[in-house]
């Protein structure tokens, strides 16, 4: 990385759910600019560990520092400069999608026009539709949409593209390439390898509330390589996503 | 890390305002409620049904039944003016038992005989047995023979003091409608403010949207706030549609006109946010969206049914007032009659307003303890 200026340092973070231990001793930092992959099995943890980050759980123990802020000192301060895509989040009823993106502004105390943020997303011919009514790709734009609003620093996207199409898939790749090239540090949960290797610049892998493995995706394969590794199945030059895309085109459907 | 460029970006951030935080949800909700079939029906289909329905029964206004003792005097001017009262329907030509036994259930409300004075002044006694089983109305027609008597007495020039005193107070006509739309008006607030703010509550929290909500910089209190001004904003604008129709469609009485109307809001707001507070216990209660109907109805059904909607308490058995007036929804119903009909002010229903009060302060005590956030 060009830049190694840590957003978010989390050291020696514990979280205890009475006798389980969901996150025992993680540490890593994030920096400025990059998107950091927390990647590993369900119920490793990644969740937990984004859902403190954000102020949204409390921690057993540990220090988690964002921007400079403390999340125990200065929640409210972290809470202006993130994006928070939760997974599974709902919106406010029988509302529509720009009245919707009314309500956040206000609740961030921000002056957007909703519009735009729905250009951001390329939602902007969905401006009267509700959230219920859009298909699983338009929905996870739209929560990007919220997480946008506030110019945050960091958006934090937890699981985004679990469900969707292969195209909906890749074009949700390019927003999020694209959030980060306008200077947004991205935490991203996934469980598609594929979606790491392509999208992170760096990744960390989760296992039992611990962090078993952090480099760049370059970097950990080139260790398993070395270290004698090899693909039973000889790799060949497509693979079967590649085929889809072909065959069904490039553009996403809705 | 670099301090000093901390410490600026933190300056450079607007300062974040609570109240456009609470007015940006109010106005969601409140859009929101609009579009939400059931609070529609709630708030204003039903009681509207019911008024229709009680407004075009029996043209809309109270009769009494008066049963005329068989050995009365028939040829009297009280009598005659009786018959012309049109509130009054006279029962003429049932012997004493059958008689007794329909004051007993209440099916007459009042028995009548007038005899003549054989001493001349007065000219005749006129003898009422008002009965418990119908105390509202021989209330009425205890106010219609004092401005009858009044009448007659200062009609006959001659001093003809009789049994009744002359009264200065004029019989209001006390139409149906009087009694029942306070009623349905307590009633939508009732359901309003338990089933709303139950589900509300329990959805906003089921499906993450509170989750997402405090990933903002709002306040917990400026989530519930928001919401409590939408539903309020919301069940007046329906308490006023309905005491608009009730007045104009149907003449609900409203004796200080305007000052009634708000008057009768302020009660309203109050009635309100006590049955919010049952409204947030629910939310906290249920497990499932499947057990907030059930809940809300053990609150709501009962005081929908003795709390006097559709029926004065009086008319209950004595074993079972003690519960009605136990209840919240019966001091509601209380005040707003008496503001409406009675032309009382605030301060005259204290005592009532005091008893919301304390239920206010009893539920709030327990929604403190059983509302959930996540």
């Amino acid at each position: 990385m060009e830049n190694r200026n840590a957003i978010i340092s989390v050291k020696n973070l514990i979280k205890n759910y009475n006798d389980f231990e969901a996150v025992r001793g993680l540490s890593f930092e994030v920096y400025e600019g990059e998107i950091f992959g927390l990647l590993g099995p369900n119920g490793a943890g990644k969740t937990t560990t984004l859902e403190i980050i954000e102020t949204l759980r409390e921690k057993t123990s540990g220090e988690v520092v964002v921007n400079g802020f403390s999340i125990d000192k200065n929640p409210i301060n972290i809470k202006r400069i993130i994006g928070v895509q939760l997974q599974a989040a709902g919106y406010y009823p029988n509302l529509n999608l720009t009245e919707l993106l009314e309500l956040f502004s206000g609740l961030y105390g921000v002056n957007i026009k909703p519009m735009d943020m729905l250009a951001k997303v390329n939602l902007q011919d969905k401006a009267k539709a509700k959230y219920k009514e859009l298909s699983g790709g338009q929905k996870q734009r739209f929560s990007i949409a919220t997480t946008l609003i506030n110019s945050p620093k960091i958006i934090f996207l937890d699981e985004p593209t679990t469900g969707l199409d292969p195209q909906a898939r890749r074009n949700l790749w390019d927003l999020i390439i694209d959030i980060r090239n306008q200077g947004t540090t991205v935490v991203i949960t996934t469980h598609y390898m594929d979606e790491a290797e392509q999208l992170c610049d760096r990744v960390a892998f989760v296992e039992s509330g611990k962090i078993i493995a952090l480099d760049t995706p370059d970097k950990l394969i080139d260790d398993l390589v070395d270290s004698g590794f090899e693909r039973k199945k000889v790799v060949k030059k497509a693979n079967l996503e590649d085929v889809f895309i072909h065959l069904t085109g490039q553009e996403w459907r809705e | 890390m670099d301090h000093q460029h901390k410490v600026s970006t933190q300056n450079s951030v607007p300062s974040y305002s609570n109240t456009k935080a609470t007015l940006a949800l109010a106005k969601a909700s409140f859009r929101s409620i609009l579009r939400s079939p059931s609070a529609v029906v709630f708030t204003l289909a039903f009681p509207l049904i019911f008024i229709l329905v009680f407004g075009f029964l029996g043209g809309g206004r109270t009769k009494i039944d008066v049963a005329l003792a068989p050995n009365s005097d028939l040829q009297n001017p009280i009598l005659a003016q009786l018959e012309k009262a049109e509130i009054i329907k006279l029962i003429k030509n049932k012997d004493t038992s059958d008689i007794n036994k329909n004051l007993e259930k209440g099916t007459y409300d009042a028995l009548i005989s007038i005899e003549k004075n054989p001493n001349g002044v007065p000219a005749y006694f006129t003898h009422v047995k008002y009965t418990s089983a119908s105390l509202d109305k021989g209330n009425i027609l205890r106010s219609v023979l004092n401005e009858l008597s009044y009448n007659l007495n200062t009609q006959n020039l001659k001093p003809t003091v009789t049994e009744i005193k002359a009264s200065t107070m004029t019989g209001r006509l006390y139409r149906q409608i009087d009694f029942i739309l306070p009623g349905q008006l307590g009633f939508s607030l009732l359901s309003t403010g338990v089933f709303g703010t139950a589900f509300v509550f329990f959805s906003l929290r089921q499906n993450l949207v509170i989750k997402r909500f405090f990933a903002t910089p709002v306040k917990r209190s400026s989530i519930v706030l928001g919401e409590a001004i939408a539903r309020i904003s919301f069940a007046l604008l329906g308490a006023l549609i309905i005491i608009l129709i009730g007045h104009f469609g149907f003449k609900f009485t409203l004796v200080h006109g305007v000052v009634t109307v708000l008057n009768m809001l302020i009660l309203a707001t109050m009635g309100l946010i006590v049955f919010m507070g049952f409204g947030f216990v629910v939310s906290g209660l249920a497990k499932s969206e499947s057990t907030i109907p059930p809940i809300s109805n053990i609150i709501t059904l009962p005081q929908f049914l003795l709390s006097g909607t559709f029926f004065s308490i009086e008319n209950f058995p004595l074993w079972l007032q003690p519960i009605s007036k136990a209840l919240p929804l019966t001091y509601l119903n209380d005040a707003m009659r008496k503001v409406a009909f009675e032309g009382a002010g605030l301060w005259d229903v204290k005592h009532q307003l005091l008893i919301i009060l304390i239920w206010g302060i009893g539920i709030y005590a327990v929604a403190i303890k059983t509302f959930k956030w996540e």
